[in-house]
């Protein structure tokens, strides 16, 4: 029964940051942009939030919450790139959310280079994330569903053409939600480099970004569905340590676990149909008065 | 209906001397219309004349170059769609511009509706309205199980709820059934009895004698007539659009075909729909050379599926089908390779490439065949002169042939399609059937007139010509015989010299027949002919 629980709780701590990160993309896809960057923006959120909540060095030169907002500022700049390459210049989203993760693991590999193996003092409670995480999941649930706002996004995110028609700025609302999935992705960052493991080593996300893109599909743009698919995905991963090491297959195979995983998952979504559940417009920039 | 209003107040909607030049193009030229309360004024004219564009116009999707726009008198400035909804304006556009995954309530209330529930807080207005007008509209149905019909509908809701006093339609019936029609000049009366105006687009001019009161007409970007709609007959019509007199009677002689030998023959044809449901349940069909079978039917009863089989784009579940007596193959392209032409139902999509130029959509048929192609290489010269002599013979009306084809207006994207599918059949050989859908769709009536005699000419040189058509004008006027699909089989076919409207719509809506097209034994018939005798409400009786 303990180990029971043990597990519900890792699952959990495992989960938080899947579940930002993947409910930032579900806002910023159901507009209509796909942002393969998370895990370049997690990476530069957790550098973000480290560096200011660590300061000097010197306790009381940090601020916990100020890393907290710098990691959510870094991730949302990083995404306003993202935002610009794709929505303004309209260039292909794939690419440039794949450059956009290869930018930020290298800018934060380099500028944390001198942060590097220091420990940091006053490491924030879990459950506020945690809690705050499933909140948020409830209240995007109900914003996408019964808000006129959440329509607009909706919208926007299927037929960019029928909401332009109608006075609503599509580029400016994509702009918006590219920034809110950017913000969340530096804040799942955070999490990783001030509560669940307060220090900052290169390399740190660890998939988990790719994961959080993944798991977009497997729960097919739903919000409240994203709680569980964080869950399942955190407890596989609970279960990658508990095994590592007690078995015959070799550590690498369990380093290789999260991209492995991504593959199953996504093939299980294809097989359940769940791509048809993606937004219309998902992929596409939109131009005006095409005829 | 115009008595209502009084001479002295200011039009609703009035351009004055509006200009909107294209690249290469005057699509409006000093174009001055007006509109008043409670009237429907049909702007007609041939393909490219510059209907769709004056419409833009009004409805803010296009700045004029030059002119004046006025509502109630006052000059306004319309820069977009929602500050034309908010003048009272409004637009049902060609294709409807709806999020298909959306309920009905959501779609109307985006970009309005209330901050929470934004849906719920329209459904109620829409229940009202579409009560009121007879729309029929279910504010809780997905949009995408919707039929264009409906769809149109929803359009019309997103303008009433906006109070629009103005509502453009343009070619509202081009994707309607005939039955469709007469539902949607109920409506049209309904809001011309409210004081509304309505600006309405058609080529079929029979439409335009039954609903307008007025016509202003638009040759190459400049209005050349207006009248009122009472006293004016097809003919009058006709001639102020194109200039000069055209004949409506039926001109084929229906040819002697006993000796002619079998071209297409099918036998036992089954196939599914794409959503895997049976959409031809054993069609048997046999087309001599030299004739036209017309296939009348309500969309939906296994047309498509028939012509997409027999263009080899569907798969066959069972059956033959044999090209003089030849197996045909199951490939698309040696199935035109051996002679079958094909003019599609979705002419954007299917029959074009839109951004491609019209030089180039013309030549996707025969790119890779001499004269197009030489040892593997395009000849870009040939393919210039090529695309050319297609415009000249076929008047498709465009800036050049490197335009990109999506820049034509609706009948001149259909013409490419013509051109490059029955184009060849003036040299040698060319096609032996002709698959042709739909193929007077959108074109007007100088157009479709060319295009009935190039498919009676192609019948007349020994090809036979499957056209399948919603407009039983068509089907009657070009036809031999006229089979009619109902629930995935084929009835008749029956003789068209000796058939009625009457008696295919009747057959149409699932009423037994006897061989030349009169019923016998009583059908659901007011469903289906749009002019049946018993239709609640028709706008005959109104204008008469
Ligand atoms: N956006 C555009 N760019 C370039 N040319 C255009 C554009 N829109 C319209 N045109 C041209 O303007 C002319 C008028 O087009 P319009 O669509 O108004 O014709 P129409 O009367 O609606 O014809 P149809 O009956 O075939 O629909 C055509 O020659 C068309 O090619
Ligand atoms: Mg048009």
């Amino acid at each position: 029964m303990d180990e029971l629980l043990n597990a519900l709780l890792r699952a959990l701590a495992f989960g938080t940051p899947l579940l930002l990160a993947s409910l930032g993309a579900v806002i910023n896809e159901r507009a209509g942009v796909v942002n393969l960057g998370v895990e370049g923006m997690m990476a530069l959120g957790a550098l973000a939030g480290f560096a200011v909540a660590y300061g000097d060095g010197s306790p009381g030169s940090g601020s916990i919450a100020l890393g907290i907002v710098a990691a959510m500022a870094a991730g949302g700049l990083a995404a306003l790139l993202h935002a610009f390459i794709t929505i303004t210049l309209r260039a292909n989203q794939f690419v440039s959310g794949l450059s956009l993760t290869l930018l930020g693991l290298g800018v934060a590999g380099l500028l944390g280079k001198k942060y590097e193996g220091f420990p940091l003092f006053g490491q924030p409670n879990q459950w506020p994330f945690t809690i705050g995480a499933i909140v948020l999941a409830l209240l995007l649930a109900f914003w996408l569903t019964s808000t006129r706002a959440g329509l607009t996004l909706r919208s926007v995110g299927e037929n960019p053409a029928a909401a332009d028609v109608l006075g609503l700025n599509v580029n400016l609302i994509r702009y918006g939600a590219v920034a809110f999935g950017g913000a969340l992705a530096g804040l799942a960052g955070a999490y990783l480099s001030l509560v669940y493991r307060p220090s900052w080593t290169d390399g740190m996300t660890a998939g988990l970004g790719w994961i959080a893109v993944a798991l977009v599909i497997f729960v097919g743009w739903n919000p409240l569905r994203a709680i569980f698919g964080s869950v399942f995905f955190g407890l596989l991963y609970y279960l990658q340590f508990r095994l590592q090491g007690k078995t015959f297959i070799p550590t690498e195979f369990f380093a290789a676990m999260p991209y492995l995983l991504v593959i199953v998952v996504l093939a299980f979504a294809g097989l359940r149909g769940q791509q048809g559940a993606a937004p219309e417009a998902l992929g596409r920039p939109y131009t005006r008065g095409e005829r | 209906m115009t008595s209502a209003h009084t001479a002295t107040a200011p039009p609703v909607l009035e351009l004055r001397a509006v200009t909107k030049r294209f690249p290469g193009v005057i699509a409006n030229d000093k174009v001055s219309l007006h509109l008043n309360a409670g009237e429907v004024l049909a702007l007609l004219g041939e393909n490219g004349a510059g209907k769709s564009t004056v419409i833009s116009v009004m409805y803010g999707l296009y700045r004029p170059d030059e002119g004046e726009t006025l509502v109630d008198g006052r000059a306004v400035t319309i820069g977009s769609p929602a500050q034309a909804l908010k003048l009272g304006i409004g637009l049902v556009p060609q294709h409807p511009m709806l999020v298909a995954r959306h309920s009905v309530a959501e779609n109307l209330a985006l970009g309005g509706g209330s901050a929470f529930f934004p849906g719920r807080s329209v459904a109620g207005r829409i229940r009202e309205l579409s009560e009121k007008y007879g729309l029929g509209v279910d504010p809780g149905a997905r949009v995408s199980q919707l039929s264009p019909g409906e769809k149109q509908r929803v359009e019309i809701l997103r303008s009433l709820l906006r109070g629009v006093r103005v509502l453009i339609l343009d070619e509202p019936t081009s994707v309607l059934t005939p039955q469709e029609v007469g539902g949607l000049f109920q409506v049209m009366n309904e809001l011309r009895k409210d004081g509304r105006s309505l600006v309405f687009i058609s080529h079929k001019l029979g439409e335009v004698l039954e609903i307008t009161d007025r016509v202003t007409v638009l040759r190459k970007g400049k209005v050349t007539g207006n009248a009122p709609t009472r006293g004016a007959t097809r003919e009058t019509l006709a001639e102020m659009m194109v200039g000069r007199s055209v004949s409506f009677e039926r001109k084929r002689q229906t040819p002697d075909l006993k000796a002619a030998p079998v071209r297409l023959a099918a036998h036992d044809l089954q196939a599914l729909s794409s959503r895997g449901l049976p959409a031809l349940r054993g069609v048997n069909l046999e087309l001599r050379a030299g004739e036209i079978v017309g296939v009348a039917g309500v969309a939906g009863n296994g047309q498509s599926e028939l012509v997409e089989v027999l263009a080899g784009l569907h798969d066959l579940q069972g059956g033959q089908i044999t090209l003089d007596g030849v197996a045909l193959g199951r490939n698309a392209r040696t199935i035109f390779e051996s002679g079958v032409a094909h003019i599609p139902e979705d002419r954007i999509h299917m029959g074009t490439v839109p951004s491609m130029s019209v030089a180039e959509n013309l030549a996707l048929r025969d790119y890779a065949k001499p004269p197009l192609s030489r040892g593997g290489v395009r000849d870009l010269g040939a393919l210039d002169s090529h695309a050319r002599q297609m415009v000249n013979t076929f008047d498709i009306s465009t800036p050049g042939v490197g335009t990109a084809s999506r820049l034509l207006s609706g009948g001149n994207i259909q013409k490419i399609i013509l051109a490059r599918e029955l184009g060849d059949l003036s040299g040698q050989g060319g096609a032996k059937v002709i698959l042709a859908v739909h193929p007077t769709y959108g074109l007007d009536i100088g157009a479709t007139e060319q295009v009935h005699r190039t498919l009676m000419d192609a019948a007349g040189r020994g090809a036979c010509v499957l056209l399948v058509s919603e407009d039983l004008d068509e089907l009657l006027a070009l036809s031999d015989s006229i089979a009619v699909m109902y629930h995935g089989e084929l009835l008749g076919p029956y003789d068209a010299a000796t058939a009625t409207r009457e008696g295919i719509g009747l057959i149409m809506a699932g009423g037994a027949a006897s061989t030349d097209g009169t019923p016998h034994g009583a059908g659901p018939g007011d469903l289906s002919v749009q002019a049946g005798p018993d239709e609640p409400n028709h706008t005959r009786g109104l204008k008469a």
